[in-house]
């Protein structure tokens, strides 16, 4: 049955192929065979009911945690058939363009993104807030805390950079990063506040834990990169490292940030077609919201307790149906 | 590689002879070195050039990027050629991935058993369906359908493309000319550094995807397809133009049913080629196994990735066997027609049994025929951690404290026009004048691109990772040409180490040893050994057996035997090898960045995945090309200049050739 409907997708995307061929093909004429949940670009050959929801899945524990939670439900309660896709935050967003992905469930910031996809392209919209709070920062474990006076100010931290030499920052102080493509300002803060340390790149979320836990376990020291939710904070003891506080607008030109993070609203991005055409699917994106603790028990059970995201989802799912009832569109 | 057979005259004596008698011949180089040390000494710190994440050129092209995605929709380049390139690819991608899932999970792998069969008889069929069932039993049908799906449409176009171009390049030196430089532009450039670039024209998805992977993979096809019509005996050509053929005729009739088996090597590396790039495509949202990969590595999850990894190398086995025993049947039926109808039939009954099994069997691979072992696999990763931590650290800094960091600080704090001088140096006397102006000259482009420093970081790691890889495939080609038991055994090893995904490897090296330019090294390390063994191994193996008996006969011993006879005569192979380790080398420096390795890799890496980087990565990209041509140029020369005295260096270039395709 599958088959036969994906057969009939492709005869309607083949004809509109032909249909735009007088005027040239533009890029959203050419959304492949994806299978938006009904009407829509390719909404002749799309049968009405249940169809595919493409979500992209960044890079980290938290947003895999929500992701899996919205697919279990999209899936178990609504029908839906979901398409996870493996991308980094930026490139999700060329994805709305083109139809390759519906929805980003969470992300963190991203102002000039929003401004070219959801004000200039007109390609996305906002979906509202996850609910989460997210905040990014530079993080020490607090045993270097208890035995280093002073090291949680960010004026003391040219007097510690030899603590965190490594034998990849030279004769400065290593500061690890996680995945080249998550949202940093380090370069530029190292440099506007005259720090005597080098951004190594750890690669991913995972070398970061590897080395927080370690950092503890070992008392060996660390500066790292990390960002709240995280079920990292139940398991290892950190202490956050207080550069000059988020003013208003303080972060506008990358290349002079010289302030912290500021704390984020998480929000839910989708591509604008789907806001349109989604039905039940965009509803239920749309009414997702949780705290921060229901994150951090489903991305825990992935990362720590073998659980595949579809079980950890599920198990949540059973267990917090007061949370989630909610979010069903009727 | 077998002309090293004839005996060359004693090695080192004929270039020099011209020089005067009295100068010792190590006076100029040792004179070369003490003078560059003294430079370097003395403008220590001077004209270096330290990276700017703002410098020009990046902006340019960043500029240039700006304008493609503002117009996508309106300029007719888009409107009229790019946009259908993206529907036709993505249309053909759809098709074929129908065509797979059609037959369902017995279908498929009855069919593929039936293509065996047909191919190679009951070995191959026994290992296609063993091979295709093993998709399933990893868990992975799914995905490994969606990227035989993704390697057939980059395959397939690669091909419709590459054998007429590659015909045309056989027939016409001029072309042939033409295209060379361009091809081994296309296979040196990081993958990655052409994913950003493909995803501003084409959008993410399977098209963008099947476009890169075809930028990969069709250059074995194009020159694979010349080497094969070009070979054809001229002797064979020039009768048939006597008897009157059109060229047309003798092209149809006598040139490529000629060069049948060597264009079939060359779909088969096509195909090779092809998915060794599915897990870059999986980057840019393409559907299949890569996914997995990226899924794993993202975790740090060994057991995630190691099915998935798994599964790539038994399609390529099994994709390998089919293709190479096409290509090695003979054309003309032997045994009459009767048993080619059985030949075709038992191949159609194997295909229609595998359908029929489909009715009986359920539709989706059935779930408790899985074989899970990702806990264990995590199990074992976590205890070599923890257990090896003390020599694995230890390994680590005594690399990068003994010769990475003094190497990286000599080259980046060496004035520019110095390092320049010691690569013209070094080319003109490997090389001679020629090759020295191309290796300055791409060196110092890298200077105008605006990355200098990384490209100096990058060298340094590259130069230690063929230092290591030399002497690993320098020691186990050696073996393996001693002992054939030794060779059997390891070849499989070797096999492995070529085609399984570098990530899969990349994590337990990541865990080891931390993101590091070591890990970077490491993973150089054993995707580059394998092919410099195989040199080796064969350059040694070829020395005549008539030198190895008269040495014997005049008393030498085996160690003799080893260092004064075989290493020497089978110097050129190695000089390919240490050549090739390059090549492979560079191909891994952009997966370096993604483990700490720095330099021009991680520019790339963030090329990609950061919008305002995109400049950089690309420019990083062009100056990894450009580092691989001066290294190229700087061992080629090596290479050629110890050929001149055979008799068939040309010949053997284009086996070197072929060798790096392969």
């Amino acid at each position: 049955m599958r088959i036969a409907h994906r057969i009939r997708l492709l005869a309607g995307v083949l004809a509109l192929g032909l249909a735009a061929g007088c005027g040239g093909a533009t890029v959203d004429t050419g959304s492949g065979s994806t299978a938006q949940p009904s009407g829509g670009a390719t909404g002749s050959a799309a049968p009405s009911g249940a169809g595919t929801v493409k979500i992209a899945i960044n890079p980290w524990a938290g947003y895999e945690a929500s992701a899996a939670v919205i697919s279990h439900l999209l899936e178990e309660k609504l029908g839906y058939t979901v398409e996870k896709k493996e991308l980094a935050e930026q490139v999700s967003w060329e994805g709305f363009e083109n139809g390759d992905v519906d929805v980003i469930v969470e992300n963190w910031g991203h102002e000039d993104l929003k401004k070219t996809f959801i004000e200039e392209k007109k390609v996305a919209v906002e979906a509202g807030s996850t609910g989460n709070k997210g905040v990014i920062g530079w993080y020490i474990p607090k045993w270097m805390a208890d035995e280093y006076p002073g090291i949680t100010d960010y004026k003391n931290l040219n007097k510690y950079a030899h603590l965190f030499k490594t034998s990849e920052s030279g004769d400065k102080g290593q500061l690890l990063f996680g995945d080249p493509s998550y949202v940093s300002n380090e370069e530029a803060i190292i440099k506007n506040l005259k720090l005597n340390y080098k951004v190594v790149v750890g690669g991913s979320e995972a070398a970061l834990i590897e080395s927080a836990t370690q950092a503890q376990q070992q008392k060996k020291p660390l500066l790292f990169y990390f960002w709240d939710p995280h079920w990292l904070f139940n398991k290892v003891e950190l202490t956050r490292v207080n550069l000059p506080p988020y003013t208003e607008g303080c972060d506008a030109d990358p290349k002079k940030v010289a302030c912290d993070y500021a704390e984020l609203d998480l929000d839910k991005i989708v591509s604008k077609k789907f806001a349109e055409t989604g039905g039940k699917a965009y509803e239920l994106v749309k009414n997702f919201k949780w705290t921060n603790e229901h994150q951090n028990a489903v991305a825990n059970d992935i990362t720590n307790n073998g659980l595949s995201a579809e079980e950890a989802a599920k198990k949540w799912v059973e267990a917090n149906q007061a949370v989630w009832s909610a979010w069903i569109p009727q | 590689m077998t002309s090293q057979a004839s005996p060359a005259p004693p090695a080192q004596a004929a270039p020099l002879a011209s020089r005067p008698a009295r100068l010792p011949r190590w006076a100029l180089p040792l004179a070369g070195a003490a003078a560059l040390a003294a430079a370097y000494l003395v403008f220590r710190g001077t004209a270096t050039l330290p990276h700017d994440d703002d410098a020009a050129p990046f902006q340019w092209i960043n500029d240039v990027r700006a304008w493609v995605d503002a117009n996508r929709n309106q300029s007719p380049i888009f409107l009229f050629f790019v946009n259908y390139v993206r529907l036709f690819v993505g249309g053909l991608h759809d098709l074929l991935h129908l065509v797979l899932q059609g037959p369902g999970w017995t279908g498929l792998t009855g069919i593929a058993a039936g293509l065996g069969w047909l191919t190679g008889g009951w070995r191959i069929a026994l290992l296609a369906a063993a091979g295709f069932g093993s998709f399933g039993i990893l868990g992975l049908w799914e995905a490994s359908v969606a990227t035989l799906a993704l390697v057939l449409t980059a395959v397939l176009l690669s091909l419709a493309v590459g054998l007429p171009l590659g015909v045309w390049a056989g027939l016409s030196p001029r072309l042939r000319r033409l295209l060379t430089p361009v091809l081994d532009v296309m296979q040196i450039m990081p993958t990655f550094a052409y994913l950003a670039p493909m995803v501003l024209f084409f959008q993410i998805g399977p098209a963008s995807a099947a476009i890169a992977t075809m930028i990969y993979s069709i250059p074995p096809a194009i020159r694979i397809t010349a080497l094969a019509v070009e070979q054809v005996s001229p002797a064979a050509v020039e009768a048939s133009g006597s008897l009157g053929a059109t060229r047309w005729q003798t092209l149809r009739k006598v040139q490529l049913p000629m060069a049948r088996a060597t264009i079939g090597l060359a779909v088969n590396q096509t195909i090779m080629m092809a998915l060794s790039m599915v897990v870059i495509a999986a980057l840019i949202a393409a559907p299949g196994l890569g996914s997995d990969i990226i899924r794993g590595l993202t975790r740090a999850n060994v057991g995630l990735m190691l099915p998935a990894g798994i599964a790539i190398v038994v399609m390529a086995i099994v994709l390998d066997r089919i293709t190479m025993s096409a290509a090695a049947r003979t054309p003309h039926r032997t045994g009459g027609r009767t048993r080619w109808v059985v030949h075709r039939a038992v191949a159609a009954a194997l295909a229609l049994g595998g359908v029929a099994l489909g009715r009986l069997l359920p539709a989706e691979f059935p779930a408790e025929w899985v074989v899970r072992f990702a806990g264990p696999v995590n199990e074992a990763v976590t205890w070599a951690k923890f257990s090896w931590y003390g020599v694995t650290d230890a390994v680590r800094n005594l690399t990068t404290e003994a010769l990475l960091n003094p190497l990286q600080s000599v080259l980046t704090g060496a004035p520019w026009w110095l390092v320049a001088a010691a690569a013209l140096a070094l080319a003109w006397r490997t090389g001679g004048p020629r090759p020295a102006v191309v290796a300055v000259g791409c060196l110092l482009a890298t200077a105008l691109l605006g990355l200098w420093q990384h490209t100096m970081e990058t060298l340094t790691t590259v130069l230690v990772a063929v230092a290591v890889t030399l002497l690993i495939g320098l020691l186990l080609g050696v073996a393996a040409a001693r002992s054939p038991r030794f060779a059997a055994l390891q070849r499989p090893l070797l096999d492995a180490a070529q085609t399984m995904p570098a990530f899969v490897y990349l994590l337990p090296a990541l865990a080891l040893f931390g993101a590091t330019r070591f890990t970077a090294v490491f993973a150089s390390v054993i995707y580059a050994v394998p092919p410099v063994v195989r040199l080796v191994e064969d350059g040694i193996r070829n020395v005549s057996p008539a030198v190895v008996e008269a040495a014997l006969s005049c008393g030498s011993t085996e160690r003799q035997l080893l260092w004064k006879v075989r290493l020497p005569l089978a110097r050129r192979a190695i000089l390919l090898a240490a050549n090739q380790g390059i090549v492979m080398t560079l191909a891994m420096v952009v997966v370096g960045g993604l483990v700490g390795a720095g330099g021009l890799g991680y520019d790339v890496v963030s090329g990609f995945s950061q919008r305002t980087d995109f400049g950089m990565g690309f420019a990083a990209g062009v100056a990894t090309v450009l580092l691989g041509i001066m290294l190229d140029r700087i061992t080629q020369g090596a290479d050629t200049r110890a050929s001149s005295r055979t008799p068939t260096p040309t010949t053997d270039r284009r086996n070197k050739r072929k060798m790096r395709t392969a």
